[in-house]
């Protein structure tokens, strides 16, 4: 009896607080697919179609409207600035766990402060940075900025990864005919590859998720990204497109979810190191 | 195979001096123990004959050849690892062939290699296996394996058998010495046990705070005790240490017997014992008791044979006598042997 | 027998300290001269008379701009605003993450579903997230208040009435409440997979005795689990703090501020005056203002790492 009041509590809890995180998401899943007569009538009832669901606003959102334009640059950032990011924390984070000192190894917290200094301390100086190279309005602004968001946070995640992996398998490997250079290559490289896959998606996400560098450096239509494309583009003045609004942000969101849900343990063990 | 030489070889962390000068010449195709608690520098020693660690003075000498400044791949050493550091990522084969490929063996010499030295250790049927799926009595195998198969100058291991169950380890100790003989490479052999030093290896060097307190057979280390430390560390349980008069006498337990009292002659040496407790060890009985002679109330141990075992009583008072040939005397101020013995 | 590898030549990949030089180089340099000289810059610029229009550093204008900003009647609620934003945020997040990883230490059934749910909100990018709060706590539309008023809560006639809304974003204490309710909504994913990695770290056997020396749940909690997580919970602290107080999307597309300054936060407030308002020199100031802050948050994290580090 106290066992399945204890488990009850338990389950009672993880939904309290499921439903805390997914009721937002909920209510703008359904109101995607809402018919404009049933959404802005105050007598109906918000969480159920009053009229057939429809998917008119999600095809308005490809078609009518740049959303395809923001999905574009927003994927093509992502990876270009993934492919930055791991060239750059890459090589940083063996060399801090393995090859520069005692020093090297303790640096990660103070790593991860270089990510935690927030854009609006940095996005002033930063615009007039990017306005004296002339990138203003070009995916290529943010480009050159988002690595100052990846590249600590990636580093941070690779340090712990490197500094759990065995020392010896490397030292193996310098004694078997390999310099440390190609050690790193071949053993210490391979072995990481859950890390650089982790890195990938949170190089990929952070470039995705910023608002303040997309909305500050660029301003034109053709170069904007999801973040920064969708609130202004859908919301006109007094005019909220809300389904496909909630329509855009679910199609970005969803996908972003699982990927870091699925790297849930991995984050925590990030953690721990 | 080669010679290995060491000249006032030194590192320190710091204010911490790990490896504090040592100097020691390993013969073509002798067999090396390093003996030490743990602490004492014997790794770091190691570690800097492979190459994995910069000494802060003194030189690593490689068939003559100085090596002390070379990465670890130009010293044509290698090295069984405590943990093995087997690639992961690689099955078993690709294991014992990374160190051919790493030094671009041609191809159809790296087979005949890899055949060889996994037929040599009777690890054919693993070849395709991942490291995840092998005990580790085959990890070890393959460890070995993919050290033999590149003709090192210089065999190094790091305690290869501490993670192994202690049925195992016998069996490999005695493998793993007819590997050496077979293959004659000269080798390195740090561990912090005494039964695998004593049992494998030509020369032992005791180490103890960065230095090497002794180097020399097994047999004369354990004969002929350098000083109070390697007397104390060697033999299970160690030598006795009883302080009397202005020396410290070494008694081996083994050689402390008890005896009718009475029976004293010039050859032989006696101690009035308390005994405390008879401890059965299979084979022997251990001898717990307390000196009631010269410096009373110190602890001794004694060695002896189930039947001497069962004469004797606990609480009982007993006359134990020690061949004087068998005592060893050290200097209480400095630890060193002061008998005349041979060193 | 043996091969005298005397072929091997030292390279650059043998040399430890030089390549693990090379290989952080790229990084290092990457972050000083886009993080490390824009903060510099941000100084200077907030000692400078610079605009939009006229970027450049010359004017050389002391701490005029400090000045200028501190008179305005925003920059005072502004200040105040983001402390209690940040604070409400942090005490809020704290106590439901310590709360949620006591229940996601657990091994359950499909427990990946239940971590990626959990996990949804931090994985929005920001921007969205605030969208979609805008709409869930719209003024005309938000079921929440179309909840309350099946509740009898609201409406004519009712406790909250005689309105049929709350205007959530129209009123200063529901505008502040509902950008902390975002804030701690968006950030108890990250703080709880934070204090979860300390939780997961503590040994089992410790509950266990605690059991068996008959502590109750509360007893356990405050005696051994929460000691026991207060490293951790110190960086989720610091963390939830940080991101919180820097952050000006929330605020950008939900109040704007408003109404009025009622809402206004620093961060945003700097963006107002800097780059819409076109005063690059006065936003870098009202911006530095929150360094003193962030470089508390720093030394605290520094002195726990060393700590943790030396124990």
């Amino acid at each position: 009896m106290k066992k399945i009041l204890r488990r009850s509590s338990f389950y009672l809890g993880l939904l309290l607080f499921t439903m805390f995180a997914v009721f937002p998401v909920i209510w703008m899943v359904i109101t995607a697919f809402k018919q404009d007569g049933d959404l802005y009538n105050v007598a109906n009832n918000p969480f159920i179609y009053n009229l057939p669901p429809t998917l008119k606003h999600i095809t308005f959102l490809f078609t009518h409207s740049s959303f395809p334009t923001f999905l574009r640059n927003s994927a093509f950032i992502g990876v270009v600035v993934v492919i930055i990011t791991l060239l750059l924390a890459v090589p940083a984070a063996y060399s801090l766990s393995r090859l520069v000192g005692h020093w090297g190894e303790r640096s990660g917290i103070a790593v991860f402060l270089v990510y935690l200094i927030p854009p609006t301390l940095l996005f002033i100086p930063l615009y007039q940075i990017v306005s004296f190279l002339r990138a203003t309005n070009t995916v290529w602004a943010l480009i050159l900025v988002y690595p100052t968001i990846t590249v600590p946070f990636c580093t941070w995640l690779l340090l712990g990864f490197f500094k759990s992996m065995p020392r010896e398998l490397e030292e193996s490997a310098l004694i078997d005919g390999c310099s440390r250079w190609q050690s790193f290559l071949r053993i210490a490289l391979p072995l990481a590859a859950p890390g650089i896959a982790t890195c990938i998606v949170f190089a990929f996400a952070l470039s995705i998720s910023d608002y303040i560098y997309a909305a500050v450096f660029v301003s034109s239509t053709a170069a904007r990204t999801v973040s920064a494309g969708v609130p202004t583009e859908l919301i006109r003045g007094d005019i909220y497109f809300w389904q496909s609004l909630m329509a855009a942000a679910a199609i970005v969101s969803i996908p972003l979810a699982v990927a870091y849900g699925l790297l849930f343990d991995r984050l925590v063990k990030g953690f721990q190191s | 195979m080669a010679t290995l030489e060491l000249r006032g070889l030194k590192k320190y962390y710091g204010n911490t001096h790990a490896v504090d000068g040592i100097d020691a010449a390993i013969a073509e195709g002798e067999f090396l123990a390093i003996l030490g608690p743990s602490g004492c520098g014997k790794s770091t020693t190691m570690r800097m004959i492979a190459g994995l660690e910069a000494p802060s003075a003194g030189e690593v000498l490689i068939g003559g050849k100085s090596v002390t400044h070379l990465p670890p791949r130009a010293r044509n050493v290698s090295m069984v690892f405590q943990s093995y550091a087997l690639y992961p990522h690689m099955s078993v084969l690709e294991n014992i062939a990374f160190p051919l490929k790493a030094r671009g063996v041609p191809r159809t010499e790296r087979d005949a290699k890899i055949k060889w030295a996994s037929a040599m250790l009777g690890i054919e049927p693993l070849l395709q296996r991942k490291p995840g799926r092998l005990s580790g009595g085959e990890k070890q195998k393959v460890a070995l394996a993919r050290s033999l198969v590149r003709d090192p100058a210089l065999f190094i291991f790091d305690e290869p058998l501490s993670s192994l169950d202690a049925q195992v380890r016998t069996m490999a100790r005695s493998e793993l010495r007819l590997l050496h003989d077979r293959t004659g490479v000269t080798t390195v052999y740090v561990t912090h046990d005494q039964i695998e030093a004593l049992g494998m290896g030509d020369r032992i060097a005791i180490m103890q705070h960065g230095r090497v307190r002794q180097l020399g057979t097994p047999q004369q280390l354990y004969d002929q005790p350098a000083d109070t430390f390697v007397a104390g560390f060697l033999g299970s349980p160690p030598m006795n240490l009883l302080q009397r008069g202005g020396r410290i006498i070494g008694i081996r337990p083994e050689h402390l017997l008890p005896a009718p009292p009475g029976t004293t002659d010039d050859q032989s040496f006696e101690l009035q014992v308390r005994i405390k407790r008879l401890e059965f060890l299979g084979t022997d009985w251990l001898i717990y008791g307390l000196l009631e002679t010269g410096a009373q109330g110190q602890k001794v141990l004694s060695k002896v044979s189930p039947g001497i075992a069962a004469t004797l009583q606990e609480g009982a008072l007993q006359t134990f006598r020690v061949e004087r040939m068998c005592l060893r005397f050290f200097d209480p101020a400095t630890g060193s042997r002061v008998d005349d013995g041979p060193r | 027998m043996a091969r005298a590898d005397t072929e091997v030549r030292v390279s650059l990949g043998d040399r430890e300290g030089l390549l693990g030089t090379l290989m952080l180089a790229p990084a290092f340099l990457y972050i000083a001269a886009l993080v490390g000289i824009p903060f510099f810059l941000a100084i200077a610029l907030s000692l400078s008379s610079a605009t939009i229009g006229d970027p450049h550093i010359h004017g050389f204008v002391g701490l005029a701009n400090f000045a200028h900003a501190m008179h305005e009647s925003a920059f005072p609620i502004a200040l105040r605003n983001s402390i209690i934003v940040t604070c409400a945020t942090l005490i809020l997040t704290l106590v439901l993450a310590t709360a949620e990883s006591e229940l996601l230490v657990r091994d359950f059934r499909g427990k990946w579903l239940w971590q990626i749910l959990l996990i949804l909100p931090w994985a929005m990018p920001v921007s969205l997230a605030a969208v979609d709060w805008l709409w869930l706590l719209d003024s005309e539309f938000s079921p929440l208040d179309w909840l309350l008023r099946q509740a009898h809560l609201l409406g004519p006639g009712t406790p909250w009435g005689p309105a049929n809304h709350l205007y959530y974003y129209g009123r200063e204490w529901l505008g502040l409440g509902a950008i902390t309710m975002i804030n701690v909504w968006r950030l108890l994913p990250l703080a709880t997979i934070i204090v979860l990695a300390g939780r997961t770290a503590i040994p089992r056997e410790i509950f266990e005795q605690a059991q068996v020396d008959g502590a109750g749940f509360f007893r356990v909690l405050f005696r051994i689990t929460i000691p026991a997580l207060l490293p951790l919970l110190v960086v989720a602290g610091m963390f939830t703090a940080l991101l919180v107080f820097g952050d000006m999307t929330v605020v950008a597309l939900t109040t704007r501020g408003g109404p009025g300054y009622a809402t206004q936060l620093l961060p945003y407030w700097a963006y107002l005056k800097g780059i819409e308002g076109g005063a690059l020199s006065e936003g870098a100031a009202v911006a530095l203002f929150m360094f003193p802050v962030l470089l508390a948050g720093a030394v605290l994290a520094l002195r726990m790492a060393y700590r943790a580090d030396s124990n």
